[in-house]
């Protein structure tokens, strides 16, 4: 175990208008995370202190942070990680709420766009349950692990460095179209959203997204590259492009 | 702080909550032309709903053939021991099949047979294997499903942290509902034809639970509040599985679905302890026996070093806790650094789940209130004296459904715009939620939540006693004086204050822990999670009775209601099922 009996607590406290690292002297228990310490503080030394948290048990995805520079669960990093000291800073590539606590709506928003799962006519109009092998929805279940912790979205350099929310949905949401479109029972072709207003074209698959995952998704391998790859067996497959061009019309996407 | 100003804002059923009760009352409701806002405490998704881990049940009969309606109706009764609701319990055993299916046509992913049909695992209590379940995040599946059908369908619309502070009426019946935006304190009033309560338990009032800081009992308190019946207060789950070290993880949810894949209890000498307790089901034993057979042991020396049992799985193999058990595969190595392919874990009981509520209708979930709904953990009746694993999921998507329906019908008698509410009412909720900000100095929120988790842990604790109650119900009235004129802990900022929202979630826990101490008070027998050392026997005379709070002149009053029979077909299935009580009924 560790030696220390104090943790010298850097939380950044200010909002949209600006603010600055606060230390704070925390007592430290055994096995304490990140996210104790911070509700130390709220408890002992700063009512105020705005945090998100939800379960304690990195299954919510609430409590996002910054922790020493780098995107993670607070509930989910022992102190022990770190020598006395660990700062702690909201998401840099959300608007400061207050403190800790940023504004993350535009996900929700995104999600909205994203058409919903969409069985066959046939499938949903069938009056017996539907029979699907284990084998076949494994592949889905990888992204339905998702908890929406938005960490992904905070490291990804298209959204934290370039703020292209506009043009890229984001990792979270290829993760959420990989899970409709790869459903065994979903029949819609989201292929022109990705193109389009998903924007998949903008990720240069460095895999930071996959690095910061609590769920340990394979964002990058599972979600987008393959993604990736059914855009390009319709839109830039060079023989395709060709029987295109010469009004032959074969493979052509439907937008 | 002066009255401020507000918004106005208008809907056709306003849901409170947006777990799954309240996502699936939203899609009920819209679907039947209201319009619908479901206002939360948190973000979207982030309900304690993601928490239940084992799965839903449901009599499918996919893994066992023999199981029925009839089996789950008597297994959810004798859960209860038989003070449930028995017209709810018969809904629900009847209705949660199709609930499960219509979620997997929603796009909702279960673990498969290997035929291909929704797998089911077997849990405590549950006579067959039952739960549809995906891995152990079964909860988390049930919420984003219920969530992205709730965004795409016209007529819902979602205020995230907002908290609602005050039910409203007009001539009668709730039509409004006052609420503060937690970023920025600005107020809302939300005018509606029907209000739908889903906003979950009040685990929060004691010092170890698998709750989180939302469970704060808000919706039970403003029903009581608004006039509206509670019903079996005494009456709160202590869950037999939560982790206990290291010290800042304590409490957190260990599934029930590690013993039912296998998992067994051991004390510190090693013997399967159950055995002593429940012969027959053992480890899968209804979590009310399990709980009190783990604080046995700990209480007779033969506890775990921080004060548990042993529960272990080492006995399957890696791949298969890995692959059935994920996330409590994870949560152990990263948060206690054990291995539990390898290791046992350390558990202990953990408060989980409030099975009094509100009192409602079986086949509505109106409560007593004209115009107010309540559905999932707010509400009470299904479960009676202790709700069994997986049925917690089924009721949230059977009742949460039900009420849905039934607040966008009662809409249509009301006139939302014109309701005439009461202004006097309206600026003396908006003086005293503003109060506390006003007295920066005042006693800390934080001091007074963590004084009564202290009296709630020590005088209602797992096996209670009538002086024990009678202390802690003194203490409680004292703590209300403290938490009536209590602070913010420093600061009179509106802009998310957590020490400031935390004031007015005293209010709710210090209702709920006086009705749950009144309650228990009342009940003089032991009878499922209400344990009394100074009345140890089930008095087969309160079987049919249950206890209602409802708020008088005089204060709050807790008063014996009887409950009519069963009918005949289901007083049989029950008959035809029950073999015997548990043993420690028995003694």
């Amino acid at each position: 175990m560790m030696e220390i009996s104090y943790l010298d607590l850097k939380i950044w406290r200010g909002d949209a208008g600006g603010g600055e690292l606060v230390s704070y002297r925390v007592p430290v228990r055994e096995g304490m995370v990140v996210l104790d310490a911070v509700l130390w503080v709220q408890a002992n030394m700063a009512a105020d202190l705005a945090v998100r948290w939800n379960c304690k048990a990195a299954k919510c995805g609430s409590c996002s942070a910054e922790i020493d520079g780098f995107p993670r669960l607070m509930c989910k990093t022992p102190i022990a990680e770190y020598g006395g000291e660990v700062s702690v800073a909201p998401m840099k590539a959300f608007a400061v709420i207050k403190d800790l606590v940023t504004d993350v709506s535009w996900n929700y928003q995104v999600n909205k766009e994203i058409p919903p799962f969409t069985p066959s006519e046939k499938d949903l109009t069938s009056s017996e349950p539907w029979r699907m092998q284990q084998q076949d929805v494994e592949r889905v279940m990888e992204f339905r692990k998702c908890i929406e912790c938005f960490l992904c979205q905070d490291v990804c350099h298209v959204l934290r460095a370039h703020d292209l929310k506009g043009a890229f949905q984001g990792p979270r949401f290829m993760v959420r179209i990989a899970s409709l479109e790869m459903h065994p029972k979903d029949v819609l072709d989201r292929r022109p959203l990705l193109k389009g207003k998903a924007g998949i074209g903008y990720c240069n698959v460095t895999k930071c997204c996959t690095e910061v995952c609590p769920e340990h998704i394979h964002i990058t391998d599972n979600a987008i590259i393959p993604l990736k790859e059914r855009m390009d067996d319709s839109y830039f497959d060079p023989v395709r492009s060709l029987l295109r061009r010469l009004g032959m019309g074969a493979g052509k996407p439907s937008a | 702080m002066s009255a401020s100003s507000y918004e106005t804002v208008e809907t056709d059923v306003l849901v409170l909550g947006a777990g799954g009760a309240g996502l699936r009352a939203a899609v009920a409701a819209a679907e039947a032309g209201a319009r619908v806002l479901v206002v939360c405490k948190s973000l979207l998704g982030k309900a304690h709903t993601v928490m239940a881990e084992g799965g839903v049940a449901a009599a499918m009969h996919n893994v066992a053939y023999q199981d029925s309606w009839e089996v789950h109706f008597a297994d959810t009764m004798k859960g209860g021991k038989l003070i449930n609701d028995w017209q709810m319990a018969e809904i629900h055993a009847k209705e949660s099949p199709d609930r499960v299916l219509e979620l997997e046509r929603w796009g909702a992913v279960f673990d498969r047979t290997w035929q291909g049909r929704i797998h089911q695992r077997p849990f405590g209590a549950h006579t067959y294997p039952r739960l549809a379940h995906v891995g152990d995040r079964t909860g988390l599946e049930l919420i984003r499903t219920l969530q992205d059908r709730a965004v795409h369908q016209n007529g819902v619309e979602v205020h995230m942290e907002v908290t609602v502070f005050k039910l409203l009426k007009a001539e009668g019946r709730v039509a409004g509902a006052l609420a503060y935006r937690r970023a920025d304190g600005s107020l809302i009033l939300y005018r509606c034809g029907a209000l739908v309560l889903a906003s979950g338990g009040a685990g929060k009032m004691y010092r170890v639970t698998s709750n989180s800081w939302e469970s704060t009992g808000d919706g039970t308190a403003l029903a009581y509040d608004a006039g509206a019946q509670l019903r079996d207060m005494e009456m709160v789950q202590f869950h037999p599985t939560g982790m206990v070290w290291p010290a800042g993880v304590r409490g957190i949810l260990v599934t029930e679905g590690v013993r039912g894949e296998g998992g067994v209890l051991r004390n510190n000498e090693g013997e399967r302890f159950m055995e002593r307790y429940d012969r027959d089901r053992m480890e899968l034993s209804s979590r009310d026996v399990v709980a009190r057979a783990i604080n046995s042991e700990v209480l007779a020396g033969r506890g775990t070093p921080h004060g548990g049992a042993f529960l272990d799985i080492t006995h399957r193999k890696p791949d298969f806790i890995k692959s059935k058990l994920p996330s409590m595969y994870e949560q152990f190595l990263k948060l206690a650094n054990v291995d539990i392919t390898r290791q046992p874990m350390e558990v202990a009981p953990t408060i989980h789940y409030a099975m009094g509520g509100v009192r409602v209708a079986a086949e509505t979930g109106a409560t007593t209130v004209p115009g107010l709904y309540a559905a999932g953990e707010v509400a009470s009746g299904l479960h009676g004296a202790n709700r069994l694993g997986g049925n917690s999921l089924s009721d949230l998507l059977v009742f949460g459904k039900r009420a849905g329906e039934a607040a966008a019908a009662a809409v249509n008698h009301s006139n939302v715009a014109g309701a005439r509410l009461d202004q006097g009412e309206i600026d003396q909720a908006i003086a005293d939620l503003m109060a506390p900000l006003d007295r920066p100095a005042g006693e800390s929120p934080y001091k007074l939540q963590a004084e009564i988790q202290d009296v709630m842990t020590a005088q209602a604790p797992i096996v209670r006693d009538g002086p024990g109650l009678q202390a802690g119900l003194e203490k409680i009235l004292e703590l209300k004086k403290l938490a009536a004129r209590c602070g913010t802990g420093g600061s009179g900022t509106l802009a998310f204050n957590p020490g400031w929202h935390t004031s007015q979630d005293l209010r709710s826990m210090l209702v709920n822990a006086e009705a749950l101490l009144r309650s228990a008070i009342e009940r003089k027998e032991s009878r499922g999670a209400h344990a009394r050392s100074d009345f140890p026997k089930t008095d087969d005379h309160l079987s049919e009775v249950n206890y209602m709070v409802e708020k008088s002149p005089q204060g709050m009053q807790v008063k014996a209601e009887r409950r009519a029979a069963m009918p005949d077909y289901l007083a049989q299935a029950v008959q035809h099922s029950y073999t015997r009580y548990t043993p420690e009924e028995i003694e």
